[in-house]
């Protein structure tokens, strides 16, 4: 049973207000318990929880570079089975370092078949230096590097499959949650961490600095991802889908709106083909998880 | 006991002896043979260790990151172009001060694409905070194995170490070797104690980010202990004859030093090579001798400006080129450094870079250069080549 009253990622860290992830790191450790040791990748959380010599975490933790959290988890497995011991292994890394630069590591840590868990922070862009797009950039998102233009409406690519990459491999359990939902967060997060071998875990979290909102509406943002089917929040046991949050959803426009990254689909004129396009994918994945709730009429 | 033995496979006898709980290794020309035979140990429960077969070597040594922060003690093994690829590992390892030991089979780096032996690998990585010792021979190259694990995990050092030793010279060569028992090397080597842990029971955190206020200090003592890596090796070296019967009591071996007009500077197998063409100019009359580096990080420079005190011309064969430096050689410069306004002439050659032999003649030849002044140069070139 999750203890909800367990607090070990401490308050006065340096994350921007309404900061999705920080929630989430907060979310996770009371998911996983304190017998946990965390491998941090670079990136925004890393840098707004351990300004050495603070730091925010109650439990062990360690960075080592942006890319290779998954492989110094290995090792870190690898060592307390030797000793004995007992504690969780968790990964907390940014979508960067998971869908982009991570992916050799963590490829190879989870065909080694470690009992690991391995959780993405997914703010969708490279956020600690300056919203760059990353391959969890959604469709049209403006960031730095994809930024919409006179030629271009944002980021050209959907966002990669993490999950199904790793279910592919053979991950006994691969989930997505939102920081939105938290008891369903918390959850998932206590189920990953007791299922042996590698688990992964992908969590939505709304970053209101590169996103563009007022960070007092990171839950409102979260939880609109799911309503128009944008984000599934589902569960894959074995390599099948086991349970997908079913929702009457709104058409992504809300979504999409409420958000300075989507803005350029609304200003100077409404452009209806870019938004069916995302409202296509919003569609497909309804389909593919199968979360509509049919209305009674 | 005496044994005709395979260098990499003398090597693997060695880490199973120093009983690392965890090992983590990618395969590459010419360090395969140490991480078989480690698997074969491991597959026929000879050796009580965690064996990580990774995705790359840059996931080899962040396993080892991962394994020694828990607490255990570790083992990789590279070559080339994989310790290049570690590169990044290997700066953020020493940064966390983890005391990993990895051998490292000397090769050349591509392109063009080589498997054959110089040392530019290691030498690449001289400012990456590991210390680096290198092997003349297979016994050596057993030896500094468990020297490598005493003095990196010596709470005063916490550093990370490469044994070095050239590639198919000594991976690939039978030589006698004494492989000391298991008891004896547990005298020498004691259980590792980390100086610190990731343990739920006493939580830390490890790898934080430092601003401007407070990097710096963390390099500051990341050199101090370096320096003290000097004394440290050494008193490992007299302790290692106490134990063993073969001594290591300095970071350099002077060979027919005494007297001498004109010494060689090498590091590596190289240096058996070196010394029977000494004893043949020696035999002919000229005042040569040598003088080995064991250590090239920390690099010996009070020993060497003590060593070449009195020479008249100093010649280092240099199995590395740094493109655009004058000198040429890595090794060279040191050397020049630590004989600075002495006026002692001292020369870089570079010497058998991408396995070219290097022969009895050849260490003549430049020991001729030296004494007539010309310096800083490639030597064994093929003219028609260029």
């Amino acid at each position: 049973m999750v203890d909800k009253s367990l607090e070990l990622f401490d308050c006065g860290h340096r994350a921007c207000g309404g900061c999705g992830p920080a929630l989430a790191a907060r979310l996770i450790l009371k998911g996983a318990g304190a017998d946990s040791i965390v491998v941090a990748s670079t990136g925004c959380m890393e840098v707004f929880s351990t300004p050495y010599p603070e730091t925010a975490w109650k439990v062990p933790w360690i960075h080592s570079l942006f890319e290779n959290a998954s492989a110094v988890a290995s090792g870190i497995e690898a060592s307390l089975k030797r000793q004995g011991r007992t504690e969780k292994v968790l990964c907390i890394c940014g979508d960067g370092a998971t869908f982009d630069i991570g992916m050799l590591c963590i490829s190879g840590a989870f065909e080694r078949g470690h009992d690991i868990t391995y959780i993405c922070y997914d703010n969708e862009a490279y956020m600690n230096t300056g919203v760059q797009r990353s391959g969890a950039t959604p469709y049209d998102a403006s960031t730095t590097t994809s930024p919409a233009g006179k030629e271009s409406f944002g980021n050209k690519r959907p966002k990669k499959d993490m999950p199904q990459i790793l279910a592919a491999h053979g991950a006994p359990y691969v989930a997505t949650a939102s920081v939105a939902y938290p008891n369903d967060l918390m959850q998932k997060v206590e189920r990953a961490v007791e299922t042996p071998g590698p688990c992964y875990l992908q969590i939505h979290a709304p970053c209101s600095t590169g996103w563009g909102f007022e960070g007092g509406k990171t839950m409102e943002i979260g939880k609109l991802a799911i309503q128009t089917g944008l984000w599934v929040n589902f569960e894959m046991v074995d390599g099948e889908i086991a349970k997908a949050k079913k929702v009457v959803r709104k058409p992504v426009d809300e979504y999409l709106m409420a958000q300075k990254r989507f803005r350029h689909l609304f200003k100077p004129a409404r452009n209806e083909e870019e938004i069916a396009k995302i409202q296509a994918i919003a569609d497909t994945n309804a389909e593919k998880y199968g979360i509509d709730i049919e209305l009674k009429k | 006991m005496m044994e005709i033995m395979e260098g990499s496979h003398a090597v693997a006898e060695a880490v199973k002896r120093c009983r690392p709980e965890v090992v983590s290794a990618y395969p590459i020309t010419p360090q395969t043979h140490i991480v078989e035979r480690l698997a074969e140990f491991v597959a026929d429960g000879e050796m009580e260790s965690d064996y990580l077969t990774v995705d790359s070597e840059f996931s080899a040594l962040s396993a080892c990151v991962g394994a020694s922060a828990a607490g255990s003690r570790v083992y990789s093994s590279t070559s080339s172009q994989g310790l290049i690829l570690m590169a990044e590992v290997c700066f953020n390892a020493s940064g966390m001060r983890l005391p990993i030991v990895m051998s490292i089979a000397n090769r050349a780096l591509g392109a063009p694409l080589s498997i054959w032996n110089d040392q530019q690998d290691s030498i690449a990585m001289r400012d990456s905070g590991w210390f680096q010792l290198y092997a003349e021979d297979v016994q050596e190259l057993v030896d500094y194995h468990f020297l490598s694990y005493r003095v990196a995990e010596d709470h005063n050092i916490l550093l990370p170490g490469f044994v070095c030793f050239d590639g198919f010279i000594l991976s690939h060569t039978y030589e006698p070797v004494d492989i000391p028992d298991q008891e004896t090397v547990d005298a020498y080597l004691p259980v590792f104690d980390p100086y610190q842990k990731l343990d739920a029971n006493d939580p830390i955190s490890m790898g934080m980010y430092a601003t401007p206020d407070y990097y710096m200090e963390f390099r500051y003592e990341l050199d101090r202990a370096m320096e003290r890596a000097a004394g440290a090796i050494e008193d490992a070296g007299r302790a290692f004859g106490e134990h063993f019967g073969r001594e290591y009591g300095s970071l350099v071996e002077a060979y027919r030093m005494d007297d001498a007009d004109t010494a060689l500077v090498a590091m590596g197998s190289i240096c058996g090579t070196v010394k029977d063409a000494v004893d043949e100019m020696r035999d002919a009359g000229r005042k040569v001798g040598l003088l080995k580096l064991r250590s090239f990080r920390p690099f010996p420079q009070a020993e060497v400006a003590r060593a070449l005190d009195g020479v008249a011309a100093v010649a280092v064969l240099d199995k590395n080129i740094s493109p655009g430096m004058a000198m040429k050689g890595a090794v060279g410069l040191e050397v020049r450094d630590a004989l600075w306004k002495t006026g002692i002439d001292v020369y870089s050659y570079v010497i058998g870079l991408g396995g070219r032999d290097v022969r009895k003649k050849d260490i003549a030849a430049v020991a001729d250069l030296a004494e007539s002044g010309r310096g800083d140069m490639f030597y064994g070139l093929r003219e028609e080549l260029i």
